[in-house]
């Protein structure tokens, strides 16, 4: 049995992005790169699986450049078996590109399950991964927050968190992909004998521009700007009575909200 | 990776330096104000580390180590300060740089079977026995006497200011075999004299070994979270087999044993010095005085404009010796350099850093104090600055 693991790298939470002097990106020289927070959840649950599981083979897919390289090695140091690196010099690809692409790798790979992030924190668009499910046609459950392998390992019992403390539970047979939520596990952290044993593990090489097919991407992006900086609070003071009536003038005159 | 590191560190190390922060995040530092207070850290947390083969970095796969080369001790040296227990990171390196490595030499295929690679699990704690009541730096007058009565050694003596002492399973211990100390004929040849025993502190049936005990905990002025005891054996008997390397070789093995020690203690000192440095610039960038920043005042501008500097600089001399260790080329001079240089630096920042944070930098609740009493043990411990000075003397060739 096949588990796949969708990974991106990005660039880590306490790194203070700046923006090139034509807008064109992101500069990447001061960057620290880590793999997608959601991802760690995603890998985590497919060793978890793969450890029920006698025989099953874990592996992980990566689309970006050279440097993504280190995600992968990660993912395969935390215990995943293999490696697919889909090595993008190329860079525009939106999400639905990134989907074709992932499409034509992993069709006729024999996979049961697909793990993946709920969204990466760079971009966040969150639609990766149920575009892989339409081109593929499996079943997708997104925001996942357990997930739990039936007795027969014919298929899982899984939580998806909605809105107001509501939860959905579906049941269902492989093949299908997961979205993993934060929650779903504690990710482990790779050991050193574990990182040591990761420079001996396989990692497949491919091109993004073998699979394209011919396609473009829907979305290219323009330009960048830093979000503005946020303005400072106002901050009422006097008798509660007194607050209210202020806050209801500026809410009224100044925000125009009421 | 950050691209200006690559000279030294491969994406392996980073992947690595990534898992050891991840851990120092997650398993200590939600603890650490908890453990100096209590100036107490769980033996438990050990086997954690044992776990992720953060105690055996450079040891064989024999014995449960991952045969690393020597930068990946000196990612886990430098992710570990920021647990901000300078303390317990003491008891650790105690345990992974200033007694394992001895073990690892000179040990029998026996004596690492049964310390090293338990210790490298984490399931059993190191301390080293060297330093006694009437001396620290001059090893040579050693007074704790090992008699060897037929298969057995019979100790006799005190040590003090040992790390890990009051949980250590096994004690690397240097004692007197041979020479004297009160007699001027022999004194001499008194380094000639020493040797080491792996003193297990605990018989085979679990019980304290007689003859042996642990004095009070030590109290001191900083490193709180590190266990420090005072050891006394009287009539204690330890089967022969528990001798390191030959007998009377004492004095060199002590003496070779320094440069891992003094190495580590500089890649912490300036790790050290960078979080000194990057918490007073956070507080500097915040705090406001008349009006402005105290971060728009020159005055700390330009001095913390020195101490980057000086921490760059310091660290350019302390990767050297690693580079140099690392390739086992001989480095007495560079080890002694860097130790003597970042721990001298570490000191004088620490006091830049109280001074920046004002009252508040007296306060105990503020890391800052509390790292400035740490850090004054750095200078002292693994051979005092004094003593670096004299090998550098020696090893410039200063006197003609």
């Amino acid at each position: 049995m096949n588990i796949a693991v969708l990974i991106k790298q990005v660039p880590d939470t306490e790194t203070k992005i700046k923006i090139k002097p034509d807008q064109s990106g992101i500069e990447e020289g001061d960057i620290k790169f880590i793999v997608n927070p959601y991802d760690e959840f995603a890998i985590e649950e497919a060793i978890k699986t793969k450890e029920k599981i006698p025989g099953a083979t874990t592996f992980v897919v990566s689309i970006g450049p050279e440097r993504a390289g280190e995600a992968i090695r990660t993912a395969l140091a935390m215990g995943i078996d293999k490696g697919i690196h889909i090595v993008n010099n190329e860079p525009a690809l939106d999400s639905y590109l990134t989907a074709k692409v992932l499409h034509g790798v992993l069709k006729e790979r024999n996979i049961s399950v697909i793990f993946s992030g709920k969204q990466a924190i760079d971009f966040d668009h969150g639609q990766l991964t149920q575009m892989l499910a339409d081109m593929l046609d499996w079943p997708c459950v997104m925001i996942t927050e357990s997930f739990q392998l039936k007795e027969d390992k014919s298929g899982a019992k899984l939580v998806r968190r909605l809105g107001g403390g509501a939860k959905e539970i579906y049941e269902i047979a492989f093949p299908f992909l997961v979205g993993c939520e934060k929650g779903l596990n504690t990710p482990r952290y790779a050991s050193l004998p574990g990182i040591m044993k990761a420079k001996t593990k396989p990692v497949e090489k491919l091109l993004v521009s073998n699979y394209l097919e011919g396609q473009s991407a829907f979305v290219s992006y323009k330009n960048y700007e830093l979000p503005p900086e946020r303005m400072a609070g106002k901050k009422l003071e006097g008798e509660p009575q007194i607050q209210a009536q202020s806050l209801v003038k500026l809410l009224r005159e100044e925000s125009k909200v009421i | 990776m950050h691209h200006k590191n690559r000279s030294y560190f491969t994406e392996d190390h980073e992947i690595f330096r990534k898992s050891v922060r991840t851990f120092v995040e997650k398993e200590l530092l939600p603890h650490q104000k908890e453990w100096e207070e209590k100036k107490f850290v769980p033996k438990e947390i050990f086997k954690k580390l044992g776990d992720q083969g953060f105690l055996g970095i450079n040891y064989p796969a024999e014995y449960g180590g991952s045969g690393c080369d020597l930068w990946y001790k000196v990612v886990f040296a430098e992710e570990m300060t920021h647990a901000r227990m300078n303390g317990f990171a003491m008891d650790v390196f105690v345990q992974t740089d200033i007694t394992s490595p001895v073990i690892e030499k000179l040990g029998t295929p026996e004596q690492k079977k049964e310390i090293l690679e338990p210790a490298i699990k984490g399931e059993k704690i190191l301390a080293l026995g060297v330093t006694e009541p009437s001396g620290g730096s001059d090893v040579a007058r050693i007074r704790t006497t090992a008699k060897k009565v037929g298969n057995e050694y019979v100790i006799n003596g005190s040590k003090t200011f040992i790390t890990n002492g009051s949980r250590a399973d096994y004690i690397v211990l240097a004692v007197r075999t041979g020479g004297s100390i009160t007699d001027k004929e022999t004194f001499k040849n008194a380094y000639q004299g020493l040797s080491f025993i792996l003193f297990p502190t605990k018989t085979e049936d679990g019980k304290t070994r007689p003859g042996f005990s642990v004095g009070r905990k030590l109290l001191k002025m900083g490193n709180d979270s590190s266990d420090t005891a005072e050891l006394s054996f009287s009539d204690c008997k330890v089967p022969a087999k528990y001798l390191l390397g030959e007998e009377n070789k004492g004095f060199y093995y002590i003496m070779q044993n320094f440069q891992g020690e003094r190495l580590i203690t500089a890649v912490m000192s300036v790790a050290s010095s960078r979080q000194l440095w990057n918490d007073a610039v956070a507080y500097l960038n915040e705090r406001q005085a008349f009006g402005r920043r105290l971060a728009d005042f020159q005055v700390w501008q330009h001095r913390f404009a020195q101490w980057a500097a000086e921490i760059e600089a310091a660290q350019e001399l302390t990767y050297r010796a690693v580079d140099l260790y690392n390739r086992k080329i001989p480095c007495v001079k560079e080890i002694t350099m860097a130790k003597l240089i970042t721990t001298e630096l570490v000191n004088k920042l620490a006091y830049d850093c109280v001074q920046a944070h004002g009252g508040y930098g007296y306060m105990a609740e503020y890391d800052v104090s509390r790292i400035f009493r740490d850090v004054r043990l750095l200078t002292i411990g693994a051979g005092a600055s004094e003593i670096m000075r004299e090998i550098i003397v020696k090893e410039t060739g200063l006197m003609r």
